[in-house]
């Protein structure tokens, strides 16, 4: 060893291998560290919180979906109660038209003897019933329209998306040429001929039952999007399952004696489910623009229940006059469209980095 | 390892898979993938199965399988031939297979549990979660994977790693008999001698039977007991594994033995190196007779004429060749 010392010079590549020891086994367990493991899922969610117009649209969404929920709870006047109307009195014109923040004769006098009474934030429509709630209700039935209308088209176009890629050949060839059909028909001319026709047809075969209720022209709304909506997204299912049938862990779950639901379920669908989600996020504004469409040519809910659309439809009357009566329900429905199209795109980019590029 | 007086494990008679492909609008014509083979495999034997792209190999292995339906011809497993729809379900849980593609083979929306899992779901072979995941986490260790992978997705491993995964899919219903087609020739060499040296253990250990499906000559030479060529969808020679090395009798295996590189310099410059022309006809419109005639420096009128008989010429030696007398 002495003697290798000495033999050492500053420019010796020699290295003393007394300092290199073995690492022991602590000492190699510290440096093993693992990455912790990431999902394709949280990996989008990530993508989507740095994407700041997405996320505001998000809450955005949330917000007016949860007072449209929340606020019909304690609000104290109804949709559908006419302010100066009381039972076994003479109707109170006084109620009718009013301004924002204005109120009607009974009110005042209320007022004026100490008690404090709602405003009435929006004012009241030409049959006295409280704008603001009735505002707030529309928002909540062109919501659930429009995700319901989602969803059933969702179900449908997966189903039958699913089901001509999988089996494909005949099967396939007959669905996408009924697919083409519906497809090449002019889409509002046939809703308003539907929901026209639907809405006779229906009204009488739903009375007494649950459904009546929630009213014949919703209901022709539903029927309305299950027959024409589901088309494209049937066409889009059916194209990534073309795709995704050939990839080798099909055949590989084929190998192990897996049946074709199991595939559809397991494989395919997982495989493809970004793609459906960010569309469906896509169908809703779609379906909440149409229902008001609808409802401003009379097409929509039943009286007295409101949608933006038919609160819409009643402003025009008075648009000189009280013209914030349509501004109101036009701004609630572009800001509705607006952010729900601004999330789905920023869905899309979270979820299909692929389509980006 | 073959046992001499043993009844093979699989059988295959006359297989035939013929793809209908679209010519015009509305005729088709079949495409021979796989065109009269016949084979057997013994009980804890390697069949290696070698040929170039596109002659039926892949085919082969997947109709062994029934995931195509073969056109025509008899699939025997362990002295029962595959028929019906209950035959099959039995079957599946005995032969299994390894894919090539280790990267496409795995969904990637699955965890490794699930994966590995998946043939036991859907056969139904666990009776609770807790038995589900012992056995994936055996079968995980079986192929040298740690056990905090399982929780993991498949596109956060390596190719090699994800190869295991395949395999280890592959052995969780206990198989009796695997096909391995191509399993080793996406990964690096190096990796690759590591996972046929897995193939090679887990064949000891618990007694399985391949059909290795390969390209790579050394590679099959070192797995196999037997190998067979394939060319243009038919069977051309069988024999023992260094009976073909050393003693080729078809002029296509001559070909392809002659183009196994041999790291020995002295050698390889020695060894005459069999060049083809050509390339490999389409299987569409394959030639007359023998499907190798076009491209073969000793054919004759006779071998345009038939199709030669796959013939034993020597004691498990099989070839089909009209002159193999003359050419050796």
């Amino acid at each position: 060893m002495k003697d290798n010392k000495t033999r050492l010079t500053p420019f010796s590549m020699h290295v003393n291998v007394e300092d290199f020891i073995p690492a022991t086994a602590e000492e190699k367990e510290y440096m093993v560290s693992m990455r912790p493991s990431s999902t394709f899922f949280r990996d989008g969610v990530k993508r989507l919180v740095k994407n700041k117009v997405a996320l505001i649209s998000f809450i955005v969404i949330v917000v007016i979906t949860l007072s449209a929920i929340i606020i019909p709870f304690f609000w104290p006047y109804r949709y559908e109660q006419m302010l100066g109307v009381t039972p076994g009195k003479p109707a109170d014109a006084s109620y009718n038209n009013l301004k924002p923040f204005e109120y009607g004769k009974t009110e005042q006098a209320r007022i004026e003897a100490g008690e404090s009474v709602f405003p009435h934030v929006f004012g009241t429509d030409s049959g006295g019933r409280d704008y603001f709630i009735r505002v707030v209700y529309g928002t909540r039935i062109s919501l659930a329209v429009g995700f319901f209308a989602s969803l059933i088209v969702l179900i449908i176009g997966i189903t039958v998306g699913s089901v001509a890629g999988y089996i494909g050949g005949r099967v396939d060839l007959i669905i996408m040429r009924i697919v083409d059909i519906i497809y090449s028909l002019p889409d509002m001319l046939m809703v308003i001929l539907l929901a026209a026709v639907l809405r006779q047809t229906i009204g009488n075969s739903l009375e007494g039952t649950i459904l009546e209720k929630i009213g014949s022209n919703i209901i022709s709304l539903f029927i309305v999007f299950g027959i024409l909506y589901w088309v494209s997204m049937a066409r889009l299912i059916r194209g990534q399952i073309l795709s995704l049938r050939e990839q080798e862990y099909v055949l590989a779950a084929k190998a192990t004696g897996a049946k074709a639901g199991w595939i559809i379920r397991k494989h395919l669908i997982p495989n493809c489910i970004s793609v459906v989600i960010i569309s469906t996020a896509l169908q809703i504004p779609n379906a909440i623009f149409t229902e008001s469409f609808l409802s401003f040519l009379g097409l929509g809910v039943n009286a007295p229940m409101p949608s933006l659309g038919s609160l819409a439809s009643d402003a025009l009357n008075g648009v000189t006059s009280y013209p914030y009566r349509l501004i109101i329900p036009a701004v609630v429905i572009s800001l509705i469209v607006l952010s729900l199209n601004l999330f789905g795109d920023g869905l899309r980019d979270a979820f299909d980095p692929k389509l980006n590029s | 390892m073959t046992g001499q007086n043993a009844s093979p494990l699989v059988d295959i008679r006359h297989l035939k898979e013929y793809f209908p492909i679209n010519v015009g609008a509305f005729r088709t014509k079949p495409l021979k993938a796989v065109d009269d083979v016949s084979f057997t495999i013994m009980k804890g034997e390697t069949l290696g199965l070698v040929g170039e792209s596109g002659c039926g190999k892949t085919t082969v292995g997947r109709t062994v399988l029934q995931l195509y339906k073969p056109t025509a011809g008899e699939i025997w497993y362990d002295g029962k031939q595959i028929k019906t729809k209950k035959d099959l379900k039995e079957f599946r849980t005995k032969a299994t297979m390894v894919f090539q593609d280790p990267y496409s083979s795995l969904n990637p929306r699955m965890t490794v549990m699930d994966i590995i899992a998946e043939p036991l779901d859907v056969h139904d072979l666990s009776k609770s979660k807790e038995q589900r995941r012992e056995r994936v986490l055996e079968l995980m260790d079986y192929v040298g994977l740690n056990s905090e992978h399982a929780s993991r997705y498949a596109h956060e491993f390596s190719g090699g790693q994800r190869q295991r995964i395949g395999i280890a899919r592959s052995l969780a219903v206990n198989p009796e008999f695997i096909v391995c087609d191509e399993p080793v020739s996406a990964l690096d060499v190096s990796i690759q001698a590591q996972v046929i040296n897995m193939f090679d253990e887990l064949q000891d250990r618990l007694g399985l039977t391949y059909l290795f499906i390969a390209h790579d000559l050394l590679v099959v030479r070192h797995i196999s007991d037997r190998i067979a060529v394939m060319y243009l969808g038919k069977m051309v020679e069988l024999a023992d594994a260094d009976e073909i090395y050393d003693r080729p009798l078809h002029p296509y295996s001559k070909s392809l033995i002659s183009a196994v590189p041999v790291p020995d310099p002295q050698i390889a410059r020695a060894n005459k190196r069999i060049v083809l022309t050509g390339d490999i006809p389409s299987p569409l419109n394959a030639p007359s007779g023998c499907p190798f005639r076009t491209r073969c420096p000793y054919a004759t009128e006779e071998c345009a004429e038939s199709m030669p008989e796959f013939t034993e010429v020597s004691k498990g030696h099989f070839v089909a060749c009209h002159r193999t007398a003359d050419i050796n």
